[in-house]
């Protein structure tokens, strides 16, 4: 991490001498933070996609912090009834404790999605099928999605405000231009923005943050006998790695030093070489 | 915070390649990536292809060329560093944009065969443009040239030179490799000729620019949250500066001072707000404040609040910026209307020359001067985007936001009135307006506007004519014809129409007014909508044949120089809101139609509803 010498340099005020810089990870706070507050500004009817994973969990807890204690939106879990026992157990207990705005949008079966996709693909792609429901029935305006760049090739090509067709499909060529913080914030009636406040995240940054906020996640990132979960999927399609990291700190050391993958262990990444890129330009997160 | 660096450059030359070399070298590739490279390579029937570490998209594999920016991460020497693939095809400008913007250092890439090409110069010219803060220059491909030492030279050379011009210094010239991996990582010994840096020392001597806390004080109000009865909730970025609880601030572009009671944060931390963070402040009095406002401290000199605007916006849209045209401009968290009141220069990116306007817009830079319906707080050198129909069409930098629109004084406090436009729009049932009536001398304004008048005034209008000969008997004695006070002329019928218009009233302006940039200033005068440009359309030989005011005989006798139609010429109005054609229609079908317009225009629901932005 980077300690900015020169947010301390150069003031000469006695009362300001003692002030630590801005760390990284407070950077990347207060942008995640910027950008949800201007999606709130800019929808009418905004919801946030809830995996319960380790990504939107502190998402969710940035969340807390943007609105100052509140989450002015519901949160949404696009349930196939797949996700691992702990999985659910957490949100639950989550749900309770945060006073959550939370509903559960239920995905339709295998046999409705797209069946030209390879096993694990159309598994997952469950979800797009979901979420377009949900949109189609409750029309949001605004999706707030927890990707990030880091993980796979064709998130890290993903801008933070995604402007969708009604459809909800992605054309990666078609982007519009965003820079300096100023955002595509307008969308035609009946289509929606995706938002993705974490694309400057990484994995080690989401762990670091976690460990500092200490911010509640499934326990099932941690290693038991020997293996633990690095990237939290369904668990149809979901493997855990060799892992004996049982603590945060042992997880960050770990990442420090590999080079597998984050998402080795989602199956659907690795059944052909376009099969996230097609799932993605379905509308996927 | 991470180093960000865009790797740019012209198509082909290696800006992809040079990335999948940076990963490869420093290790920062995950397993399995190298592996999935060469199968994708061989799948192809290519040899190793680098690029596909960021070129994902089976588009861009199958075509081998970037459409979309890609950010990744690479790790060196307990650095980390986040490098920034940007299209190098001139289609993909604005992706390109999208990449390099927000870096902290520019690699600009070089084929040393092919040396400086269109995309190299329009790069270059963006990257200044876009505040980049550092330049490399990689010089690719050294092993394929035979006189790799003398090349190198001359292309530094060339490059410092295109670089000075855009005033940008140069970091470094680095000659390498991307395919081979020379100077890359690995110092190469095939160029002994080199004492310099290799690129990864060059990064890693780069530190990314932190948030200036030592600067004066400025917080952009992003919104205002009332979650409970007692209180208002100003959240916003610190950009610059410090602020503690008990501060005397100023709030622009009002001007009203107050006190910071609390800044707030959940969970609750009362400590100072430093530049970078986003916080939320409640204050002491019961200021009005609203996203755009910025706060500085009490005791700093107060931000300029203006409505006129220069600045020069590289151009993102295939339709260029039209004078008279409307479009949003956003300066910090503020969005305000804006009228292109002139286009002062048409700035070609490949070549960087100055050029006639007609140049394709979405590869060139315009300066331009811009008037906004009120006015916000904008510093010089102010980043900003401007947007056409919701979508970003241009960016740049604000220069000289106080004294643009020629105001005499700086310090203008604009007072701002108790009865809202909107209160009297509701009591009068209709909204005010300026009908402004352009066309040749003898087009039929003056009997136009008069008849007009007189409908709108039986049916129980308030409205009034602005006739350009009446006007010049009292307002505007002091001017005459030449271009400078036909400008002027224009500039104060402009004026006092929108007051009418503001006060309610329906202006029925009629003047030649010939120049489209000077009919551009006068809607940019009124209030966004509330500008009607009425073309009243006749030939010349019809409105010589009239020649009520015997004007056309004297012209043509040479005895009235600069005289519209005859020795002076008239730009006709690209997209007038009316047109009546007198040659055509009688002038009683013209006048109904003009009646007709604007009681249809200032009765309309959206205009009962939202008389101003």
């Amino acid at each position: 991490m980077l300690l900015d010498a020169a947010a301390v340099n150069g003031v000469t005020e006695d009362r300001r001498e003692e002030r630590p810089g801005l760390d990284s990870l407070d950077r990347l706070e207060a942008e995640t933070i910027t950008i949800l507050r201007e999606a709130y500004r800019a929808s009418s009817k905004p919801c946030m996609l809830w995996s319960i994973g380790k990504d939107s969990t502190a998402l969710l807890w940035m969340a807390r912090k943007a609105f100052l204690g509140r989450v002015p939106f519901p949160m949404i879990l696009l349930e196939t009834f797949m996700e691992l026992p702990e999985v659910y157990e957490f949100r639950d207990e989550l749900i309770e404790q945060w006073q959550l705005d939370y509903f559960a949008q239920v995905c339709p079966p295998e046999s409705e999605v797209d069946q030209t996709l390879p096993p694990a693909t159309r598994a997952a792609a469950r979800k797009t099928e979901g979420l377009r429901t949900m949109l189609r029935e409750q029309k949001f305006d605004a999706v707030i999605v927890g990707i990030r760049r880091d993980e796979q090739a064709m998130r890290a090509k993903e801008r933070v405000f995604s402007p969708r067709r009604i459809d909800g499909t992605w054309d990666v060529k078609e982007q519009p231009p965003e820079f300096w913080g100023y955002y595509t914030t307008s969308v035609p009636d009946g289509a929606h923005l995706r938002v993705h406040p974490l694309l400057s995240w990484t994995e080690l940054d989401i762990w670091e943050y976690t460990l500092r906020e200490k911010i509640p996640f499934v326990p099932l990132y941690l290693a038991r006998n020997g293996k633990r979960y690095r990237s939290l999927g369904e668990k149809n399609i979901t493997l855990p790695i060799d892992s004996n990291a049982a603590t945060i700190e042992e997880i960050i050391e770990e990442l420090r030093a590999t080079r597998v993958p984050e998402r080795a262990g989602r199956t659907m990444d690795h059944e052909s070489e376009a099969s996230f890129e097609r799932l993605r330009a379905g509308g996927y997160m | 915070m991470d180093l960000r660096v865009a790797i740019t450059g012209h198509v082909d030359h290696g800006k992809s390649t040079l990335i999948g070399r940076l990963l490869y070298d420093t290790g920062s590739l995950a397993d399995g990536k190298a592996e999935e490279i060469l199968a994708s390579s061989e799948r192809r029937g290519l040899a190793v292809e680098w690029s596909f570490a960021v070129d994902a998209a089976q588009e861009e594999r199958d075509q081998a060329i970037t459409i979309e920016t890609t950010r990744v991460w690479m790790h060196y020497g307990g650095r980390r560093i986040v490098i920034i693939d940007t299209p190098g095809h001139r289609e993909f400008i604005r992706n390109m944009m999208s990449g390099a913007a927000d870096a902290d250092a520019g690699i600009l890439v070089i084929d040393a065969l092919e040396g400086i090409a269109d995309q190299t110069y329009r790069h270059a010219y963006l990257l200044r443009l876009l505040d980049v803060p550092e330049i490399i220059v990689a010089v690719n491909k050294i092993d394929a040239v035979l006189d790799a030492q003398e090349r190198f030279a001359q292309i530094s050379r060339d490059i410092r030179a295109v670089l000075e011009t855009a005033g940008k210094p140069v970091r470094a010239i680095v000659p390498l490799s991307a395919r081979d991996g020379d100077n890359v990582v690995n110092r190469s010994e095939r160029t002994a000729w080199y004492s310099g840096p290799t690129l990864i020392e060059v990064l890693l001597a780069l530190h990314p620019v932190a948030p200036a806390a030592d600067r004066e004080l400025r917080f952009e109000v992003a919104d205002v949250y009332r979650f409970s009865d007692e209180e208002r909730i100003s959240v916003g970025n610190v950009v610059a500066g410090v602020i503690f609880p008990g501060d005397r601030v100023r709030i622009a572009p009002s001007g009203a001072t107050t006190r910071v009671r609390a800044i707030k944060r959940w969970p609750d931390d009362p400590s100072p707000a430093l530049a970078g963070q986003a916080v939320g402040l409640t204050f002491d009095d019961p200021v009005f404040i609203d996203r755009g406002d910025v706060v500085t401290h009490a005791d700093s000199t107060p931000l300029p609040a203006t409505s006129a605007f220069e600045g020069v916006f590289f151009w993102l849209s295939e339709g260029g910026p039209r004078v008279g045209e409307t479009l949003s401009l956003k300066v910090g968290r503020a969005e305000v209307a804006v009228t292109v009141v002139g286009i002062d220069e048409t700035i070609d990116l490949g070549i960087l020359d100055k050029v006639a306007p007609d140049a394709s817009a979405r590869h060139s830079a315009f300066a331009l001067r811009l008037r906004a319906a009120r006015s916000v707080a904008a510093e010089a050198d102010a980043r900003c985007v401007l947007l056409r129909n919701g979508d970003v069409v241009g960016g740049g930098k604000l220069s000289n936001v106080e004294v643009a629109d020629g105001r005499r004084s700086d310090n203008l406090v604009l007072a701002g009135h108790l009865i809202s436009s909107e209160v009297r729009t509701h009591r009068n049932g209709y909204r005010g307006l300026v009908a402004w009536l352009t066309g040749l001398p003898g087009s039929g304004k003056s009997t136009i506007a008069m008849a007009v008048e007189r409908e709108l005034f039986a049916r129980g209008y308030f409205v009034y004519v602005l006739d350009g000969d009446n006007v010049r008997a009292g307002l505007n004695r002091d001017l005459g014809f030449s271009r400078d006070e036909r400008k002027e002329n224009i500039r104060r019928v402009g004026e006092v129409a929108a007051l009418f218009a503001d006060a309610g009233a329906i202006v029925i302006a009629g003047t030649i007014s010939p120049h489209a940039a000077d009919r551009a200033a006068a809607r940019a005068a009124a209030k966004p909508g509330a500008f009607h440009e009425i073309y009243v359309r006749a030939s010349v030989e019809t409105c010589a044949a009239r020649d009520v005011k015997g004007h056309y005989a004297r012209a043509r006798a040479g005895e009235l120089p600069d005289f519209t139609g005859v020795s002076a010429p008239y730009e006709e109005p690209e997209q007038p809101e009316l047109l009546v054609d007198t040659n055509a229609s009688s002038i009683e079908a013209s006048v109904s139609a003009v009646v007709e317009y604007l009681i249809r225009v200032a009765t309309a629901p959206e205009a009962l509803l939202s008389y101003s932005i």
